[in-house]
């Protein structure tokens, strides 16, 4: 399995071109492509989950000079987040995109964006960690601009220019670590700050990073095209960009980084808190008076990104007892898997009801369960989750979090973040008298189920949702705590350079 | 030294074209001119007074290109930014064909059908 | 060639014929230095991407000089998609041939003498690769671009 490791990246990029090559012969092969090079991805993710740390060398070359790859906990991670809810998403695609033209293109910008993705997860390399990004990122704002409506071009060039300005900020970055270390390999960037020590250049490739990999991740103060861009785009795409692209793009790049090559900084902590906090309070509080479902779910994105980062920030405490930090990074990672089931599903029962109602307005539907039961109970499950009900995984991943700040001696985040999680409550009670309860409208009298193919990644994912609550003790809880392990452990990481 | 603030200046120059001009096509030349401040930088980043170009060539010793050269490998970045910039240059451009096919207009501030 | 002849003197599509006659002499030249450029690129500066933009400036020339029928005949939107897409099938084969050696885009062939043309193993293939697919899709997106943008200039019209 270990010699395969660069195949995350060739089997999408692959399969993305031999699609567009074969859909000029026929245009009903783009299906199966897409679904088997996905299906064997997701597959792999997961055999990935039982192996070792491991280092791959790309071309042979050793590590300072050539491109490494590291399998890490964290990696494996993210990679089965990617994955499988890409895989999902691309079940979903089959029926739901024959609404848009030219599906073939939809399948190869969908595949770059999984490989842009995957790449970003397994480098070890800051640059070449910069070029998926971008590969990630320029698919995902053709795929958001895909309908080439007045509002999808909108929203997908507003993303695309505050998308450039993160790219640069990210750049300048690199290039000031290059200037300062002569290295751009992530296990050595580690152990040459490691001697340099913190100083003021230092600070502002901090600060450029935060900036760059914020707005990748939406983080507040650079949060303006997530709510704008995500309801644009296809019901699918925005499955896989609220639920993956800005963990893997935005979070994951800067636990990485913070984590790894920085290390456990006061300034760094307090930042990503205070980021954290402030994104939880404002995302919530912005989707109270959408009537936009899916904009409304944008906005919640945003909260409930707040929860990943607070716990991150938490993490990268050097002050409190490592015990707490510990347990905060857990809760944040663990939150951060749980938001990708339950968010990739609600966007998906939303592409589902408009896949049959023609709506996205709640105040125009209503009583939904009845003619649509499958999709209704799905999206009550994932309400439920988000809201934090305590048998599904929401509840728990924030109640990791809310003991950890107490615990920690911040109870100001700690009341924070339980304020949030109230408000969120409100918020997807009013959607659920909205669109499934209540009276059925005259018009949607003869609404029927969608289709199977759509349904069932609604289910898998709900019963996703159930079983990482439920079943927590047994199932997930290695994977999370080899993710938690890895991020905490700096040295492992350096010694990469020269143990793999 | 100086030559850093004439990057950090374009940079400037670019950041603030993209957020004061309202014409799409200005706002485009501005996205640009931040991506090339910073392969500018890039490229002092390697530079040495009185570096060769790190090519080896017929009858030239290794060695002493090695120890005269400039760095190769900021050079090969900005190759790398070069196209990827080309990548993103093209979409923009395309999709600001589009956004005056449905607008009419390249007035950012008449683009304007999302809010709140 | 007469046809070529006809094409110049025919002053309704493209340039003038001045233009069309240096185009016609330039043009050879452009895509020898192109092609020199992609496979010289281990040796000397350039390479893939440096040759493939020439290359797909020639086209581009082409178009420009003589209207888009003639450049057309020579590449047409399909075969410059279908050019493309090879291209990055060519390079991603040559980095999974490297598995034969046991790691991916591992330099499984003889490294040669040092200043040969067939020299490097893998580094000339991989720029034949990079400059078919630049000089395709360079041209892909002009054609596009420039359809496009008739068609916009069209829209002008309407509202003037």
């Amino acid at each position: 399995m270990q010699g395969f490791y660069p195949l995350f990246t060739a089997i999408p990029l692959g399969m993305a071109f031999i699609n567009l090559l074969m859909a000029k012969i026929s245009k009903k092969v783009a299906d199966y492509i897409a679904f088997i090079a996905t299906g064997v991805l997701a597959v792999m993710a997961v055999r990935m989950l039982f192996e070792p740390v491991f280092v791959y060398k790309v071309g042979g070359w050793p590590p300072p000079w050539g491109i490494l790859l590291v399998s890490d906990g964290l990696s494996s991670l993210l990679l089965v987040v990617i994955n499988v809810i890409g895989f999902l998403a691309i079940i979903f695609s089959t029926k739901y995109m024959t609404t848009y033209t030219a599906k073939p293109k939809y399948y190869t910008l969908f595949l770059l964006m999984i490989a842009g993705m995957n790449g970003v997860v397994i480098t070890g390399d800051m640059f070449n960690m910069y070029v998926f990004l971008e590969i990630a990122s320029i698919a995902s704002y053709a795929l958001v601009g895909f309908g080439c409506e007045k509002e999808e071009l909108e929203a997908s060039f507003k993303y695309l220019i505050l998308g450039g300005v993160a790219s640069t900020a990210i750049l300048f970055g690199i290039a000031f670590l290059y200037s300062m270390t002569g290295t751009l390999n992530m296990p050595d960037l580690a152990q040459q700050i490691e001697i340099l020590g913190m100083n003021k250049a230092l600070g502002f490739v901090i600060a450029l990073f935060i900036m760059g990999f914020g707005l990748k991740a939406s983080s507040v103060p650079f949060h303006a095209w997530l709510p704008d861009a995500h309801p644009s785009a296809p019901a699918p795409i925005s499955a896989m960009l609220s639920g993956v692209l800005i963990k893997a793009l935005g979070v994951y790049s800067i636990a990485r980084i913070m984590f790894h090559i920085f290390g456990p900084e006061p300034m760094i902590s307090s930042i990503l808190m205070f980021l954290g906090a402030l994104s939880m309070v404002v995302g919530v509080f912005m989707a109270v008076g959408q009537s936009d479902v899916k904009r409304m779910l944008a906005y919640h994105s945003i909260s409930q990104m707040g929860y990943v980062t607070i716990g991150l920030g938490l993490g990268l405490n050097p002050n409190v007892d490592p015990a707490v930090a510990a347990l905060g990074l857990f809760g944040g990672l663990y939150h951060l898997v749980n938001h990708a089931s339950f968010k990739s599903l609600l966007f998906l029962c939303s592409g589902s009801f408009e896949y049959r109602t023609n709506t996205r307005n709640k105040y125009e539907m209503g009583g939904l369960i009845r003619r649509m039961p499958i999709t209704s109970t799905t999206c009550s499950i994932a309400s439920l989750s988000i809201s934090g009900v305590p048998p599904f995984n929401g509840f728990w991943s924030k109640l990791i979090i809310i003991i950890a700040f107490l615990k920690a001696g911040y109870p100001l985040y700690g009341a924070i973040a339980v304020l949030v999680a109230f408000m969120t409550l409100i918020s997807f009670v009013r959607l659920q008298k909205d669109v499934i309860f209540g009276t059925l409208p005259e018009k949607f009298r003869e609404v029927k189920e969608a289709p199977l193919l759509m349904t069932l990644p609604l289910i898998i994912l709900a019963v996703l949702c159930l079983a990482l609550g439920v079943a927590y003790p047994f199932v997930d809880q290695a994977m999370l705590q080899a993710a938690k392990d890895t991020l905490l452990d700096k040295m492992a990481y350096m010694s990469l350079l020269t143990g793999g | 030294m100086i030559c850093y603030f004439l990057a950090l200046v374009l940079f400037v120059m670019g950041l603030y074209c993209l957020v004061a001009k309202k014409n799409i096509i200005k706002k485009i030349i501005g996205v640009t001119i931040t991506e090339y401040s910073i392969n500018l930088f890039l490229i002092l980043i390697g530079y040495r007074r009185g570096g060769i170009a790190p090519i080896t060539l017929r009858g030239m010793d290794p060695g002493e290109v090695a120890a005269k050269g400039v760095d190769p490998l900021p050079q090969a970045l900005v190759l790398t930014s070069i196209v990827i910039g080309l990548g993103v240059l093209a979409l923009m451009v395309a999709m600001c064909l589009r956004l005056y096919e449905k607008y009419k207009t390249f007035d950012m501030s008449e683009i304007n059908r999302l809010r709140g | 060639m007469p046809d070529i002849d006809e094409e110049i003197r025919d002053t309704s599509k493209g340039m003038t014929s001045i233009v069309k006659t240096v185009v016609r002499f330039a043009l050879g030249i452009i895509v020898i230095f192109g092609a020199y450029i992609v496979l010289y690129g281990h040796l000397t500066p350039g390479g893939g991407f440096a040759g493939g933009v020439i290359l797909a400036c020639g086209y581009i020339v082409l178009t420009l000089a003589f209207g888009r029928q003639i450049a057309l005949r020579k590449m047409n939107n399909k075969a410059a998609s279908i050019l493309d897409t090879s291209g990055v099938l060519a390079f991603l084969a040559i980095g999974l041939l490297g598995y034969t050696g046991g790691y991916f885009f591992l330099n499984f062939l003889g490294r040669g003498k040092m200043f040969d043309l067939v020299s490097a193993g893998t580094i000339p293939l991989c720029n034949i690769a990079i400059g078919l697919k630049v000089t395709a899709s360079l041209f892909a997106i002009f054609l596009a671009l420039s359809i496009f943008g008739r068609f916009i200039s069209s829209l002008v019209d309407e509202d003037e």
